[in-house]
C-alpha cells in the first residue's frame, strides 16, 4: 500500500501541468468552443504528436505508452481543470476503455494502434433515453445473414458529430433489461449512419445525436458476445465514470483557485475581500470538497487498474466508481456555484470564467448519472 | 500509486487478528466495544489491566521505536494494527494520550533522563496521562493561557497556580501535561512552558464536568499551588507554544485509521437498525446511508495519502482538512442513526437517563465538531494556511 504518487507520475502530472497552461488558456478554450467541432485539430495534433496522451493507457503491443489508469486521472484531472477542448475523454475515457474491455485480439489489432499514432478519434454510443442504465439500450440489432442490421437514434454522444469511429450497443428485437444487448465498432463513415451536432449549455464538451438507419454491420465487428455484453458495457461506463470524475475534481479545484485569487484582490470597505471570515469559511469548504474528491479519484483509479488487469481489489470497481462519480459530480457543482458567489457582479458576466465551470460542472454531473443516481446504486451495494 | 497491501503485510495482519481473538476473551470480553470518546469513563481499571495484558505481548506504543520500548512497526503495518484493533472492538486504550501525544514529545524533546523516566510506564500500560491544555479563558484562543508556574529555586520545585478543563481522564491518570505561563507579564504564545506535573498529591482538584449526555468524560482540573520537580518541563521555559503545536502534528496520523474503523462499525450498526425497521427502503434515507458509506470511504484515503505523504513533520493540505472532515461526518451519522429510527429514538432502554450506544453517540457527536479545535477554528485555518488568505484580526 503505497498511496503516493511515483516520481514517474508525478512528472507526467508536472508536464501536463505546464504543456496546458499554455495552450489551454480561457482565450484558447472560448475560441474552441464556438466552433461546431468544439476543438482545435491543430492543438489535437500536437498532443497526438508531442505529448502522446492519447496512447497512455494502450498496451505496447498495440502501438501504446502502457500507462495505467492513475496516469490517465492525473492527467484528466489536469485537462478538467484547464477545461481542455478536445476528442481526448470520448476517445481514450470510452473508445479505448471499451475496445479494451470488450475487443477480441483482431479487433484491438486493427482500432488501437491508429488510435494510439492519433489519426483515428473514437467514442460510445449507448443511450436512446434520457437515462443510463441498461433499460436505456433502444437501437435495435437484427440478426441477417452473417452480421446485424441495425435501427434507431443514440442521444448524448460525446464528439459523436466527429468521431471517426463508434463503439455502439444495441439489442436484439424483443429483448429488455440487461439481456440481449451487444457491442459493435462501427466507423462512422459506414452507410446509414447520419450524425447532427446537438447545441448545448455547456459549450466544451460537445454532443451528438446519432440515427441509423438499416445500418449493416458484419459479425467481424461484433465486440464480445452477441447478447451478452451488458457486463462489458457497464464496466466500461463505470471506467469512464471515473475518467469523468477525474476531470469534475480538477475543475472543481480550478473554480477554488480563481475565487481565491479573485477575493485577494478585490477591495471592498477598504480590505480584500478575502481577509472576511464568511468568505474564508466558504472558501474553506470548497477546499475540503477538492481534496476529497482528489482521494475518491485516486481510490477508483487503483480500482480501475486492477480492473483491467484482474487485481486484488478489481471487484470494487461498481462502488468505486458509482462513489468517484457521486462525490465529485456534486462537489464540482458546489465549488462552481460557490465561485460564482463569491466572485459577486463579475461573476455574472460572460467575461469571467466562472460560468464556464459552472456549465461544465452541470454537463459533467449529469452524463453518466448524477449523484443521487450513483448513491442509489451504492445503496444496493451496501443495503 | 497503489492500495492493495503486500502479502507480508496482510500476513502481519493475520497475526494481530488472531492475537487478539485469542486474548480479548474471558475477563476482557465485556470490553469490546467499549470506552471509547462517548464512553471514555466507562471500565476504567479494567480497561488498564487489558492494558497491561497487550503491553506483555509488546501491543503497546507498536509504532513507536524499538529503543523506547516500540515495535517499530512500519506505517502500513501500524495502520494494519489498528484497523484490526477497531475491527474486533478492542477497548478505547487509556494509555493513548501517553503513546500518542505524552510518549512522542518526549521522544521528540524530552532528555534522556525524562525519557527514561517517563517511556517505560506508557509502554507497560503503569502510567497513564492527561493533558492540560485548555482553560476556561483559552479555548479557541489556546494561546490566552493564563496558569502559572514559577520556578521556586529554594525547594527546587515549579509551583503551579489555575485552572485547565475539558480534560479528559483526569481523574485516571497518574500524570498531566500542562502548558503554563512562565514568564511573568507575557502574552499569548510567547513565555509559555511544557511542565509535566504528577496528579497524585493534595494541591490538585479534579471535578468532572457533567456533559448533556448526562455522562463525564471531561473534567475541570484546579491547580492550588501544585508542584513538580525542576527537571519536569521539556524543552526550554518559553519552549512551550513550539512544543505544542509539534505535539498536535503527532495526533494526526495512524490512529486515525482505527477512529474509522469504529465509525464503520457504528455504520454498520445504524445499517442494520434501517434494515429491520424498514428505514432501508426509504428513498431519502437511503441516499443517506449510500452518502455516509461513500464519506467513511473517503476519509480512509484521505488519511492514506496523509500518511503515504512526507513524514517530515510538515502539516499537509490533507492533514489539514482531517478534523473538521471527520467530525462533520460524524456528526452527520449521529443524526442519521436517530432518522432511521423515527420515534423509537427518543425511547431510552432505561430511566433516569441511560442511553443506548447510538443514542450515546448521536448525543456525544455533538462535541466531535467543538474540541481539539472547533469547526469554525478549522476553517480559518485551512483559509489561512492552505489558502494563504488574510489571518483574522487580533482583539489585543
Amino acid at each position: 500500500m503505497e498511496f503516493a504518487f511515483t516520481d514517474e507520475q508525478e512528472m507526467i502530472r508536472d508536464s501536463a501541468e505546464s504543456f496546458l497552461q499554455d495552450v489551454s488558456t480561457s482565450e484558447a478554450v472560448r475560441s474552441a468552443m464556438v466552433t461546431e467541432a468544439g476543438y482545435d485539430s491543430e492543438l489535437w495534433q500536437r498532443i497526438c504528436s508531442q505529448m502522446y496522451w492519447q496512447a497512455l493507457t494502450i498496451p505496447e503491443e498495440y502501438g501504446g505508452l502502457g500507462l495505467g489508469y492513475v496516469e490517465l486521472t492525473i492527467l484528466l484531472e489536469e485537462m478538467g481543470r484547464r477545461l481542455l477542448c478536445s476528442p481526448f475523454f470520448s476517445t481514450v475515457g470510452l473508445g479505448v476503455n471499451a475496445l479494451l474491455v470488450a475487443g477480441n485480439e483482431t479487433q484491438k489489432q486493427q482500432w488501437l494502434p491508429q488510435i494510439a499514432e492519433g489519426s483515428l478519434t473514437a467514442t460510445l454510443a449507448y443511450t436512446s433515453r434520457n437515462r443510463w442504465d441498461a433499460n436505456s439500450v433502444d437501437v435495435i440489432a437484427r440478426a441477417e445473414g452473417d452480421g446485424y442490421v441495425l435501427s434507431g437514434t443514440y442521444k448524448y454522444v460525446p464528439d459523436g458529430h466527429t468521431a471517426d469511429l463508434l463503439v455502439i450497443a444495441a439489442r436484439s428485437p424483443d429483448s429488455q433489461g440487461q439481456e440481449g444487448i451487444s457491442l459493435f465498432a462501427l466507423p462512422a463513415q459506414a452507410d446509414g449512419v447520419s450524425r447532427k451536432w446537438t447545441p448545448t449549455m455547456d459549450q466544451t464538451r460537445k454532443q451528438a445525436e446519432i440515427s441509423l438507419d438499416n445500418v449493416f454491420i458484419s459479425a467481424d465487428s461484433l465486440l464480445g458476445k452477441s447478447g451478452e455484453a451488458w457486463a462489458d458495457l457497464e464496466k466500461v461506463l463505470q471506467l469512464a465514470a471515473i475518467a469523468v470524475s477525474a476531470e469534475q475534481c480538477g475543475g472543481a479545484r480550478q473554480a477554488l483557485d480563481l475565487t481565491v485569487d479573485y477575493t485577494q484582490e478585490r477591495v471592498q470597505f477598504g480590505r480584500t475581500i478575502a481577509s472576511f471570515q464568511a468568505i474564508k469559511h466558504r472558501a474553506a469548504d470548497m477546499m475540503v470538497q477538492v481534496e476529497c474528491s482528489r482521494s475518491a479519484i485516486y481510490y477508483a483509479a487503483c480500482v480501475a487498474q486492477e480492473a483491467l488487469f484482474d487485481g486484488a481489489v478489481g471487484d470494487e470497481l461498481p462502488v468505486a466508481s458509482a462513489l468517484a462519480k457521486a462525490y465529485c459530480s456534486d462537489a464540482f457543482f458546489h465549488c462552481a456555484a460557490e465561485s460564482i458567489q463569491l466572485h459577486g457582479g463579475v461573476g455574472f458576466t460572460w467575461e469571467y470564467d466562472p460560468h464556464l465551470y459552472f456549465k461544465r460542472a452541470k454537463s459533467t454531473e449529469t452524463f453518466l448519472g448524477n449523484g443521487a443516481y450513483h448513491r442509489e446504486k451504492i445503496a444496493q451495494a451496501i443495503l | 500509486m497503489k492500495i492493495s497491501f503486500s502479502p507480508e503485510d496482510e500476513q502481519f495482519r493475520e497475526e494481530i487478528a488472531i492475537w487478539l481473538k485469542e486474548n480479548l476473551t474471558g475477563e476482557f470480553e465485556q470490553l469490546r466495544h467499549r470506552g471509547g470518546p462517548g464512553d471514555e469513563h466507562m471500565f476504567p481499571e479494567e480497561r488498564k489491566v487489558w492494558e497491561q495484558h497487550m503491553a506483555k505481548a509488546g501491543w503497546t506504543c507498536p509504532g513507536w521505536p524499538e529503543e523506547y520500548g516500540g515495535r517499530g512497526l512500519s506505517i502500513n503495518q501500524q495502520v494494519i494494527f489498528h484497523e484490526e484493533y477497531a475491527r474486533v472492538g478492542g477497548p478505547g486504550h487509556m494509555g493513548h494520550i501517553g503513546e500518542g501525544l505524552a510518549g512522542p514529545t518526549i521522544i521528540a524533546f524530552g532528555t534522556e533522563e525524562q525519557k527514561k523516566r517517563f517511556l517505560p510506564g506508557i509502554v507497560d500500560g503503569t502510567e497513564y496521562w492527561c493533558q492540560g491544555y485548555s482553560e476556561p479563558s483559552a479555548g479557541s484562543d489556546l494561546a490566552n493561557v493564563k496558569t502559572k508556574a514559577v520556578l521556586d529555586e529554594s525547594s527546587g520545585q515549579w509551583v503551579i497556580n489555575g485552572q485547565k478543563v475539558w480534560t479528559s481522564l483526569a481523574h485516571e491518570s497518574d500524570w498531566c501535561f500542562v502548558i503554563a505561563r512562565t514568564e511573568p507579564g507575557s502574552q499569548g504564545h510567547k513565555g509559555l512552558s511544557f511542565l509535566l506535573v504528577p496528579m497524585d498529591q493534595p494541591n490538585i482538584e479534579v471535578r468532572p464536568i457533567e456533559q448533556l449526555t448526562g455522562t463525564s468524560e471531561f473534567n475541570e482540573v484546579f491547580f492550588d499551588e501544585a508542584v513538580t520537580d525542576a527537571a519536569n518541563i521539556v524543552g526550554k521555559p518559553g519552549d512551550g507554544w513550539k512544543i505544542a503545536m509539534a505535539l498536535l502534528g503527532f495526533e494526526r496520523g495512524v490512529s486515525t485509521l482505527g477512529q474509522q474503523m469504529h465509525f464503520q462499525n457504528e455504520l454498520d450498526e445504524v445499517i442494520k437498525e434501517a434494515q429491520k425497521s424498514g428505514a432501508a427502503e426509504d428513498p431519502a434515507i437511503r441516499q443517506r446511508i449510500a452518502d455516509a458509506w461513500m464519506g467513511l470511504r473517503i476519509m480512509r484515503y484521505n488519511s492514506l495519502r496523509m500518511l503515504s505523504g512526507p513524514q517530515d513533520g510538515s502539516l499537509q493540505k490533507e492533514a489539514m482538512i482531517y478534523k473538521l472532515y471527520w467530525a462533520t461526518w460524524h456528526s452527520d451519522l449521529g443524526k442519521l442513526a436517530m432518522d432511521v429510527r423515527g420515534a423509537d429514538s427518543e425511547v431510552l432502554p432505561e430511566g433516569p437517563y441511560e442511553l443506548d450506544r447510538l443514542q450515546s453517540m448521536y448525543l456525544f457527536t455533538r462535541s466531535d465538531t467543538i474540541y481539539g479545535g472547533t469547526n469554525e477554528i478549522q476553517r480559518n485555518i485551512i483559509a489561512e494556511r492552505a489558502l494563504g488568505m488574510p489571518k483574522e484580526p487580533k482583539g489585543r
